[in-house]
């Protein structure tokens, strides 16, 4: 069975082959130090699953450390002119689309083609992960279509990986370090010490003030743990349910989902969400990481402002 | 109330700007003092939770497909059919990824966008060379707004869109949550009540993509 093992695996070998670009680009400053930093990730991708996790551990101290204190560099980067460039594009016109589009289709293509595949009575991909599977079939199918349709040399994927990898730069490991933050939040139990803080200073009497210390509650929890998911356990656990539910009668059903979205407002404002807000700056090679999330804050202040009324007026209709 | 110093740490470091990889290694291990783990536990706890979560590496696959498409010109020709077309703005153009994403997010189909594959590649090229067009000389700060708004649309579109879908993630925790707590809904009764801020979020968010052409500026 094809499983997400797989396709880390497969990750682990791209972040290798950027790891060893870089340490042969002999103009790169920084090349033993950002050559490090992917080499440490890599490993983890690779092997994550079979090392001890304390070895796990260490590693990632390594890419903090090397990402952290300036370590990285971006080298000299191997790629097309500005004028080869738009001789390309008039040459191949609509066609470049064509694998850009073929990402998503395939990937939306795979998650319903995969569900259905079985060899010897057993599922040929694993059905939990189709849609990670699917996008990373999605992504080699595309590559190989591009490269023949648009002539480019074999060795371009390498190098252009490169190119976008140290263009990312330390911001690739960000939402995976923060994930294990949150993780480490939960198991030590900040959600309900914030929780406690919470019912006790909070005057929650009253309808209007239960239903405002729910929602702002979830976006300012959320912008703390950068992920609605873990906020909203325990702020459901601790003022939806009690309050607005059980005291006052208000539909579970709207609390919850009216809940979420105000959490969503807080991942929109958050640079803990570093997937969604921090890794597209970097991407886009905004010199501002939270510019982002400054084009973000008007439309989530007033959402949170509006989930908060509609919950007030949906949930005791 | 020792181990909120961990949040303390994150909120701190993150004001003062230092890297974030450092101030998140800081609040883990404060986090873990706090709560009374020794070193060995606490970066053992970190490298369990690194490595559990690596599915958020697999977006990376995706690089070299749009690397290599990028070298052959994807966003020149992208840039050139939207130079063509005389209606289009910045704000038109991001409004109208918006609403696709919006809708295919509506209907589960969250895989047709996302950063690296539609936003880097296409969507924000395009809006920059509408943006262009009105404007030829467009300052650099213009030109940073409009690409950050081009991450901005792909977000509030996913994210107040996906929720309308009975089989996405946070339905699912939705349910699994109440049903612990003796509230046995179907997906479909959360689902329907994402709609009223769905709608609000399409306007408001659309509002402010037209609102963006004018603060952008030049002829049409």
């Amino acid at each position: 069975m094809i499983g997400v093992e797989h396709v880390y695996r497969l990750a682990g070998v791209l972040v290798a082959v950027v790891a060893f670009l870089d340490l042969r680009d002999r103009t790169h400053g920084k090349r033993w130090t950002t050559s490090l930093f992917w080499a440490a990730y890599a490993l983890t991708l690779l092997f994550g699953t079979e090392l001890p996790d304390f070895v796990n551990g260490l590693l990632v101290i390594v890419i903090v450390l090397v990402g952290g204190l300036g370590g990285m560099g971006r080298g000299s980067v191997q790629t097309s002119d500005d004028d080869a460039r738009r001789a390309s594009a008039a040459r191949h016109r609509n066609l470049l689309f064509l694998p850009a589009l073929l990402v998503p289709g395939l990937t939306l293509t795979a998650t319903f083609v995969f569900r259905a595949v079985r060899v010897a009575g057993a599922p040929l991909v694993d059905p939990k992960n189709v849609s990670l599977i699917g996008l990373a079939g999605a992504s080699v199918v595309a590559l190989v279509v591009a490269l023949v349709l648009l002539r480019q040399p074999p060795s371009a994927p390498a190098h252009e990986a490169r190119r976008l990898m140290n263009l990312v730069g330390w911001a690739a490991v960000l939402p995976q370090m923060l994930a294990a933050l949150g993780a480490l939040f939960a198991a030590a139990g900040v959600g309900d010490r914030i929780a406690e803080l919470l019912g006790r200073f909070v005057p929650l009497d009253h309808r209007v003030t239960v239903v405002c210390a729910y929602t702002l509650g979830m976006a300012l929890f959320t912008i703390v743990m950068g992920n609605a998911f873990a906020a909203f356990p325990v702020m459901t656990a601790a003022v939806g349910l009690p309050l607005i539910v059980k005291r006052f009668g208000g539909d579970p059903a709207v609390m919850a989902a009216v809940g979420m979205l105000s959490g969503f407002c807080g991942t929109l404002m958050t640079p803990m969400a570093a997937n969604f807000n921090i890794v597209p700056a970097a991407l886009l090679e905004l010199p501002d990481k939270n510019a982002v999330i400054r084009a973000q804050v008007p439309t989530a202040l007033v959402v949170l402002g509006a989930n908060t009324a509609l919950m007030y007026f949906l949930a005791f209709r | 109330m020792l181990t909120l110093l961990g949040v303390v740490v994150v909120v701190v470091g993150f004001a003062l700007r230092l890297n974030p990889l450092l101030v998140i290694l800081a609040a883990g291990l404060t986090t873990g003092v706090a709560a009374g783990l020794d070193v060995v536990q606490i970066v053992s706890a970190i490298g369990k939770a690194f490595t559990t979560n690596r599915y958020m590496a697999v977006g990376w696959l995706v690089l070299p497909v749009i690397g290599v498409l990028e070298r052959a010109g994807l966003k020149e020709r992208a840039q050139e059919l939207v130079k063509k077309i005389h209606a289009a703005t910045a704000g038109r153009v991001l409004l109208a990824y918006f609403l696709l994403r919006q809708i295919a997010s509506a209907l589960g189909l969250t895989s047709l966008g996302g950063h690296a594959q539609m936003v880097r590649p296409l969507v924000a090229p395009m809006a920059e060379a509408a943006a262009e067009r009105r404007a030829p000389d467009l300052p650099l700060a213009s030109r940073l707004l409009v690409r950050a708004h081009a991450a901005a649309a792909d977000n509030v579109a996913l994210f107040f869109g996906e929720d309308i879908f009975v089989a996405i993630g946070s339905i699912l925790l939705m349910k699994g949550f109440l049903a612990q707590s003796g509230y046995d809904i179907e997906p479909l009764g959360f689902a329907v009540w994402a709609i009223p801020t769905a709608v609000i979020a399409c306007i408001v968010h659309g509002v402010r993509l037209v609102r963006l052409d004018r603060r952008l500026g030049g002829g049409a």
